[in-house]
């Protein structure tokens, strides 16, 4: 039984944590209009900032401050929030291209970057030494995972819950009036970069919150965590279940990371070896299909924006 | 030091050909389109099969052209190979981002252009393997220019930046001499007000696919020449391409040419400080200074 029960639990936790920064993408790209190329980039920072801030001292890359865990978390939190602040302030102004491309950019610098830097995050062989909280009072396996997965869950609720306030709220108001219509917005006094700026930050911060929580899944993160891959299933994610939507964005986290995960195990039990090689070039193909086909075919996704009507 | 600024200058002309049809594309369609790097792979591949192709049909085409290692065949590949990437940026636009641009959704041809790189970067793996490829397995030996400092130049590397800029002349010479360069300049200015004096806009559109189609294709040819013809080719070079149109300005042909040069040179001379596993990361760089200095780019104008 506990066996049978251990694959759903392991599933339901990585779908939870993705889409968390689903969630994240919503407030940025559905919510807002604002296009994150570099989702992988925040989530890394996330995932980083806390095994750097809540690990244990290692002899061969930087941190080891054996933080107290949810400072270290919130940590990983603001370091995204950082990396999201600065990429922001230099392009919010200018037209939407310049976003996409300097987020896109900052993935590829940041992957680079932590591939890199051994000294900083011990390079390709990635980062460990972390203790996962409370793991030595369960010290079964099992029943950790689920712990952990309920944790997860609790997190999940808690920023679908803000961000569902967040919605109905005069912001959330100012942030569909800014992405209809700018200068009508403008007309009324507000400003839109600023606006367009906190929904960025606030967006990536919940990104590097789920990059945090994967980090403390795997007492693990390395350069393969924060590949382009991620920031194409999460945008998958978010298309298939309907920007705008945040209960679609939580269905499509579900519905992709099966895919996902269904595909590559279909692959590699059932196709050619000689095809087996290419297990990964054809969920790519898979992935690039989803997002062009839903584009065409159904771009609201499959539960599709609700407009609020204000009072 | 000099050697890195002779390579980054011929590294810059391969980067102009590929943004000249990313920035119209970005100015004319209003959107990032992230799958311009593939139409480079698509070329460098298509001229790898017509290679082989007009090889076996004219063995006359087969022997180099002393002291290149390019062949008569490669060069009628190359030509062939224009005409079919052109074509297939026209087919993709029709089929995928004239279909999201009609029903309005401007800002969702960003993400189409991503799922339609990852589609052709991929199928591409499954055609032609993982493996890298070359146009001519010969080994052609570099001249030395100079000892001290050292210069080395391939032959083939003198043809390249030769033909790119022939290239650039003759699309200089269309876009200011000839009344169809005059009409592109309209439709990149202002569609509408074009359309009104009589020019075609879904023509015109194609005609962008096309000319920027064509010469990432060489772009793609001369990448694969100077270094080799891979499927991650297009990844490599998606954000150099992008950071050389935001250099000169988006929607600058000129700035787009001038972008190529400064993010070639300066990715080069880089790596005199930098250790060369940084280098994908220093267009990202490039980027940020001009974000910070000159945002609207070298050639370029502030349009919302």
């Amino acid at each position: 039984m506990i066996g049978w029960l251990s694959y759903p639990i392991f599933f339901a936790t990585v779908a939870s944590i993705l889409a968390i920064a689903v969630l994240g993408l919503n407030l940025q790209w559905g919510i807002t209009g604002l296009f994150n190329g570099g989702v992988a980039a925040f989530f890394g920072a996330g995932a980083y900032g806390l095994l750097i801030l809540g690990g244990t001292p290692q002899p061969d890359h930087m941190g080891g401050f054996e933080w107290f865990y949810p400072v270290a978390l919130l940590g990983g939190v603001l370091f995204s929030g950082l990396l999201a602040w600065i990429v922001g302030l230099l392009t919010l102004k200018l037209r939407h291209d310049y976003l996409a491309i300097a987020t896109f950019g900052v993935a590829v610098a940041f992957e680079n970057f932590v591939r890199n830097a051994e000294w900083f995050s011990g390079g390709a062989k990635g980062m460990r030494g972390f203790e996962r909280p409370l793991e030595s009072w369960i010290a079964d396996p099992f029943w950790f995972n689920l712990a952990f997965l309920g944790v997860v869950l609790m997190a999940l609720m808690g920023v679908y819950a803000l961000l569902e306030r967040l919605l109905r709220s005069p912001f959330g108001r100012l942030l569909r009036a800014i992405r209809e219509d700018e200068h009508a917005a403008q007309s009324l006094g507000k400003t839109p970069s600023r606006v367009r700026l906190t929904a960025f930050v606030t967006g990536s911060m919940i990104m590097g919150l789920a990059g945090g929580l994967y980090a403390t899944f795997y007492a693990f993160v390395s350069p393969q965590d924060v590949v382009p891959t991620l920031t194409f299933q999460v945008w998958a994610m978010l298309i298939v279940g309907g920007a705008g939507n945040n209960r679609g964005g939580v269905l499509g986290a579900f519905l992709i990371w099966a895919a996902w995960t269904a595909s590559g195990w279909g692959l590699s039990r059932f196709a050619p070896v000689e095809l087996q090689l290419y297990t990964g070039t054809l969920q790519y193909i898979l992935i690039g299909l989803i997002i062009v086909g839903m584009l065409l075919w159904r771009p609201q996704g499959l539960l599709p924006e609700k407009l609020i009507m204000s009072q | 030091m000099i050697q890195n600024l002779v390579d980054g200058f011929l590294v810059g002309s391969i980067l102009s050909l590929g943004a000249i049809g990313l920035t119209m594309v970005m100015h004319v369609l209003r959107f990032a389109n992230f799958s311009q790097a593939e139409l480079l792979s698509i070329g460098a591949y298509a001229a790898l099969v017509f290679d082989g192709v007009f090889g076996q049909m004219l063995p006359l085409f087969q022997s180099t052209l002393e002291p290149l290692s390019l062949t008569g065949a490669l060069v009628l590949s190359m030509l062939a190979s224009m005409l079919l990437t052109g074509l297939s940026a026209v087919v993709i636009d029709q089929l995928v981002f004239r279909r999201i641009r009609d029903s309005g959704e401007e800002l969702s041809m960003v993400f189409a252009s991503f799922g339609v790189a990852l589609i052709i970067r991929n199928g591409i793996s499954l055609l032609f393997g993982l493996k890298s490829h070359l146009y001519s397995n010969e080994i052609v030996f570099a001249i030395v220019v100079s000892r001290d400092p050292l210069l080395l130049i391939k032959p083939d590397q003198v043809f390249i930046l030769i033909a790119a800029l022939v290239l650039m002349v003759l699309l200089h010479l269309v876009l200011s001499r000839t009344t169809f360069g005059y009409a592109l300049q309209a439709v990149a200015e202002n569609p509408v007000l074009a359309q009104v004096s009589g020019v075609r806009l879904s023509f015109m559109v194609a005609m962008i696919w096309m000319i920027g189609g064509a010469l990432a294709a060489t772009a793609g040819v001369f990448y694969g020449l100077n270094n080799q013809i891979n499927p991650v080719m297009g990844r490599d070079l998606v954000l150099p391409i992008f950071a050389a149109t935001i250099v000169g300005g988006i929607g600058s042909i000129y700035g787009a040419v001038l972008g190529g040069f400064i993010v070639g040179i300066a990715s080069n001379l880089a790596l005199v400080v930098l250790p060369s596993g940084y280098s994908p990361a220093v267009p990202f760089l490039i980027i940020l200074l001009v974000l910070i200095f000159r945002p609207h780019g070298v050639l370029g104008e502030a349009r919302t």
